[in-house]
C-alpha cells in the first residue's frame, strides 16, 4: 500500500537527506546503543519531521544513537524476510499490521511490546485508542505499537456532480450509487477515476462490498475458517462486475497508477473517487494535480461506501489502514522508550499538524485542521468495526489474489465462483 | 601429463568452490524449496510434494508469461534477426553517415531497461503519450494500448524489437567485417547480382554469427524482466507476464518462496533444454 506521493524531486531530496544522516551517523560513532530505524517514507516532509524528533531524543540521551535505513515501498516487502533474519536485522520497522505481521511474528524475529504496553499499571497503552492496539494484537500480545490509521471513503467533484445533477447526500445504498454512476456517465462526465494498475486501489471495491454484504459476523466468520465461497461474497462480488459493466473509469484505467488515478481525479477529469483519508486535503491534491494546484476543499465533498439493501453492513462498519512501528528481537532496550517518545501526544501533535497523518495516540485528534480529516476522526471514534486492508489483513498470498480478482471481477473477465475459489485455494494454502 | 598437475591443483579448487557455493548450491537449495508450502520467514518446514508444481501447470498466469515467452522468441528470430540482419548491411558499406547511423541504431541497446520501459510507459500513455498526441493529430481518441488486454503484448513486443535489434545488428557489423573481401570481388568478377552475392555469399559466411545471433535472441527472451516490470508489472489481467516478471509477482512479491522456488526450477529446466539443444543442433560446428 503506498501512501507516499513523491515526486522526483523529493526521491533526491530524500536521497541527500539519507546521505547527510550517515555523516551524522559517523560523528556519533561514541555512542553506545544504535537504534535502526528502518522506513519506508518517500515523503521529504514526513521524514524531516521524524529526524528532527530522533535528533531531540538523541539530545536527551547521549548515550543512544539512531540510524535511519530507507527502503522502497516494494523492495521493502521484497527485502523484509530475508533481513529479518540477517545479523543486519533493523531495531524498528514499519508495518500495516493483519497476515503479514502475523507470518513475522511466528518466526521469533520479533519482540513483543505487552510488556512495555503494560508497565506502570498500563500507562503506555492508555495514550493510545484502543482499537489501534487491538488491531495490532495477536493472541492477546501487541505485536507493534500503534502509529497511524485511516479509512477509505468517495470523495467527489461537487461541480460535476451539480452539472450532472446528482445530489450526493441521496447515495445511502449500492443501487443509489450505480444510478448515480449512470446519471453522471450520461452527462458525459467520467464517473469514477480507477487505478487498476496497481490492483489494490480497486481491492477497495471488493471489500467494501463484501463487508456491506456479510457484515462484521459474516466476515470474521469466512476470515476464521468458513473461507470465501459463501453466497455473501458471490453476491459482493457480482455487485462488483455490475459497476464494471456500466464502464465507470476513466479510459485506459486497467494500466493506471493509484498517483494516476488521483491526478485524473485533482484535475477534474472524473467525479469521483474512492480514497484514503487525506484525498481532499490541500496538500494531496496540490501533489496529485498536474497543474500543481488540484482542487480546493470546498470544491470537494465527501460520502461514506454506500450500503446495500437488507444485508447486515452497517455504515460505521469502516475499512482502512492501520499501521504501527514494530521492534525486532535483538533491538536494543532503549527501543521502546524511544517509540514511546516518537508516539507521545506531543510528538503525535508534531505529526499530525506537520504531516496531516491521523495518529492512533489519543488527543492528537485536537491538531487536525482538514475538515474530512476532522469527519474521519470523529467517525473513526464511533466505528463499529475498523476493518484494516484486506492486502495486508489477509496476508501477503491471499491478499494478492484478493487485488488481483479485484481487477478481473471489475473489468468482468471472471464469474464471482471462479474469482472466489482462486482466492479460496490461496486461503487454504495459509492455513 | 606431467606439466598440468600442478596448474589443477593450484587453479581449480578456487573456481570450483566458487562455483559450488554460488551457483551449485543455490539451485539445489531453491530444487528443495520447491517441495514446501514456504513464506521465506524461518526454515521451510511444511513438505507438500510436487503441489507447487501442480499450481503452477493450473495457474492461467503462467500459461499467459509460457505463452508470451515463445512469441517473444518468435518475434525476435522472425523479425527483430532479420532486421538487424538487413541494417548491418546497409551501415556496414562505407557509405556517408553509416556510423552515425549505426550509433543511433544502437543507441537503445545502450539504455537500460528499466529506462527503457518508463520511456515507452510514457509514449503509451493514452492521455500524454506520444502515441495520443499523432492520434489527437488526426482527430482520434486516442488508444490505451497498455491498458488493454489484447494489444498490450504487442505493444511490448514493439519496445523489445526496438531495444534489442541494435545489439543484433553489432553482432552482424562484427561479423561481415570478418568476411574476406576477396570472396566478394570474386562472386562479382563472375557476374552475381546483389542478391546472390548475399544469399550466396555473404549469408552462409555468416552462418556463426546468425546461429549465435538466434541463441542470444532465446536465451534473452526468457529472462525478459528488467523492462516489462516499468512498463506493465505484467497487467492489465497478466497479460504481459513472462516466466521471470511471473516468477517475481507470485513468489517474491507473494512471500510464496516455496513457489516461487518451483517456478524457477521449471525456468531453469526451460532454459537448460533449449540452450543446450540448440547448441548441440545448430552450433556443432561453431
Amino acid at each position: 500500500m503506498n501512501h507516499g506521493f513523491a515526486r522526483p524531486w523529493r526521491d533526491t531530496l530524500l536521497l541527500a537527506v539519507s546521505a547527510v544522516t550517515l555523516f551524522s551517523g559517523v560523528t556519533a560513532a561514541y555512542a553506545q546503543s544504535t537504534i535502526k530505524w528502518l522506513h519506508l517514507e518517500a515523503n521529504a516532509d514526513r521524514l524531516k519531521t521524524w529526524q528532527d524528533i530522533a535528533a531531540a531524543y538523541e539530545a536527551e540521551h547521549p548515550d543512544v544513537k539512531i540510524e535511519f535505513q530507507f527502503l522502497e515501498n516494494e523492495a521493502f516487502k521484497a527485502k523484509l524476510p530475508t533481513l529479518l533474519q540477517s545479523n543486519d536485522a533493523p531495531s524498528m520497522f514499519y508495518t500495516w499490521g493483519g497476515g503479514v505481521l502475523k507470518a513475522q511474528t511466528e518466526t521469533g524475529a520479533l519482540r513483543d511490546v505487552t510488556a512495555a504496553m503494560d508497565a506502570d499499571g498500563g500507562a503506555w497503552r492508555a495514550t493510545f485508542s484502543q482499537a489501534a492496539v487491538d488491531g495490532l494484537s495477536i493472541d492477546g500480545k501487541v505485536w507493534a505499537a500503534p502509529y497511524q490509521w485511516g479509512q477509505v471513503s468517495f470523495f467527489y467533484n461537487k461541480a460535476l456532480f451539480e452539472q450532472a445533477g446528482v445530489d450526493a447526500t441521496t447515495i445511502k445504498t449500492w443501487d443509489d450509487f450505480l444510478g448515480a454512476v449512470e446519471t453522471i456517465k450520461a452527462a458525459g462526465i467520467v464517473p469514477i477515476a480507477g487505478g487498476g494498475g496497481e490492483k489494490w486501489p480497486i481491492h477497495f471495491y471488493w471489500s467494501y462490498l463484501a463487508m456491506r454484504e456479510l457484515g462484521k459476523d459474516g466476515f470474521e466468520a469466512a476470515k476464521n475458517g468458513d473461507g470465501f465461497t459463501g453466497e455473501g461474497f458471490v453476491r459482493a462480488s457480482q455487485k462488483l462486475i455490475d459497476l464494471g459493466a456500466l464502464s465507470p473509469f476513466q479510459e485506459g484505467y486497467l494500466g493506471a497508477t493509484w498517483p494516476d488515478a488521483q491526478a485524473v481525479f485533482a484535475d477534474g477529469r472524473a467525479a469521483m473517487i474512492l480514497g484514503f483519508q487525506n484525498t481532499a486535503t490541500v496538500q494531496n491534491q496540490t501533489n496529485a494535480a498536474t497543474d500543481g494546484k488540484g482542487l480546493t476543499t470546498d470544491q470537494i465533498g465527501r460520502f461514506l461506501f454506500p450500503l446495500i439493501d437488507g444485508a447486515p453492513g452497517v455504515a460505521t462498519d469502516e475499512f482502512g489502514g492501520l499501521n504501527g512501528w514494530v521492534v525486532t528481537a535483538n533491538a536494543p532496550p532503549e527501543t521502546e522508550d524511544f517509540l514511546k517518545y516518537l508516539l507521545d501526544q506531543d510528538n503525535a501533535l508534531l505529526q499530525v499538524k506537520q504531516n496531516g497523518i491521523l495518529s492512533t495516540t489519543l488527543g492528537a485528534e485536537s491538531a487536525v485542521e482538514d475538515p474530512y480529516m476532522q469527519q474521519i476522526v470523529t467517525e473513526m471514534a464511533q466505528a463499529t468495526w475498523h476493518q484494516n486492508f484486506l492486502d495486508q489483513d489477509l496476508g501477503p498470498n491471499v491478499g494478492r489474489v484478493v487485488n488481483d480478482m479485484s481487477v478481473e471481477l471489475v473489468s468482468g473477465e471472471i464469474s464471482p465462483e471462479d474469482a472466489l475459489q482462486q482466492i479460496e485455494d490461496a486461503f487454504s494454502l495459509e492455513m | 601429463m606431467r606439466g598440468k598437475w600442478p596448474v589443477l591443483v593450484l587453479f581449480l579448487p578456487p573456481a570450483l568452490l566458487l562455483f559450488t557455493v554460488f551457483v551449485i548450491l543455490p539451485m539445489g537449495e531453491a530444487a528443495w524449496y520447491s517441495f514446501y508450502n514456504w513464506n521465506g520467514y524461518g526454515l521451510p518446514s511444511q513438505w507438500i510434494g510436487f503441489k507447487n508444481y501442480e499450481l503452477i501447470f493450473r495457474n492461467g498466469a503462467f500459461r499467459n508469461a509460457l505463452v508470451n515467452n515463445g512469441l517473444i522468441i518468435f518475434i525476435s528470430i522472425c523479425v527483430q534477426v532479420p532486421l538487424a540482419l538487413w541494417l548491418a548491411t546497409m551501415v556496414s558499406r562505407s557509405i556517408k553517415g553509416a556510423l552515425a547511423f549505426r550509433l543511433l541504431f544502437f543507441l537503445p541497446y545502450v539504455l537500460a531497461d528499466v529506462a527503457a520501459g518508463m520511456i515507452w510507459r510514457f509514449v503509451y500513455d493514452g492521455e500524454f503519450g506520444l502515441v495520443a498526441g499523432i492520434w489527437h493529430f488526426f482527430g482520434a481518441a486516442p488508444p490505451f494500448w497498455l491498458a488493454d488486454k489484447q494489444v498490450a503484448f504487442y505493444a511490448v513486443l514493439g519496445v523489445i524489437v526496438w531495444k534489442y535489434f541494435g545489439f543484433h545488428m553489432m553482432l552482424f557489423i562484427a561479423g561481415l567485417q570478418a568476411i574476406d573481401k576477396s570472396v566478394l570481388e570474386a562472386a562479382d568478377i563472375d557476374g552475381a547480382t546483389g542478391w546472390q552475392k548475399f544469399y550466396r555469399v555473404t549469408l552462409p559466411l555468416l552462418g556463426s554469427t546468425v546461429r549465435l545471433s538466434v541463441f542470444f535472441a532465446v536465451v534473452g527472451s526468457l529472462q525478459l524482466f528488467d523492462m516489462i516490470m516499468p512498463l506493465t508489472g505484467g497487467g492489465p489481467s497478466n497479460a504481459t507476464q513472462t516466466l521471470v516478471t511471473f516468477l517475481y509477482s507470485f513468489g517474491v512479491m507473494r512471500m510464496q518462496v516455496g513457489f516461487g522456488s518451483a517456478v524457477g526450477v521449471v525456468l531453469f529446466i526451460i532454459c537448460v533444454t533449449l540452450a543446450f539443444s540448440y547448441k548441440r543442433i545448430f552450433m556443432r560446428n561453431d
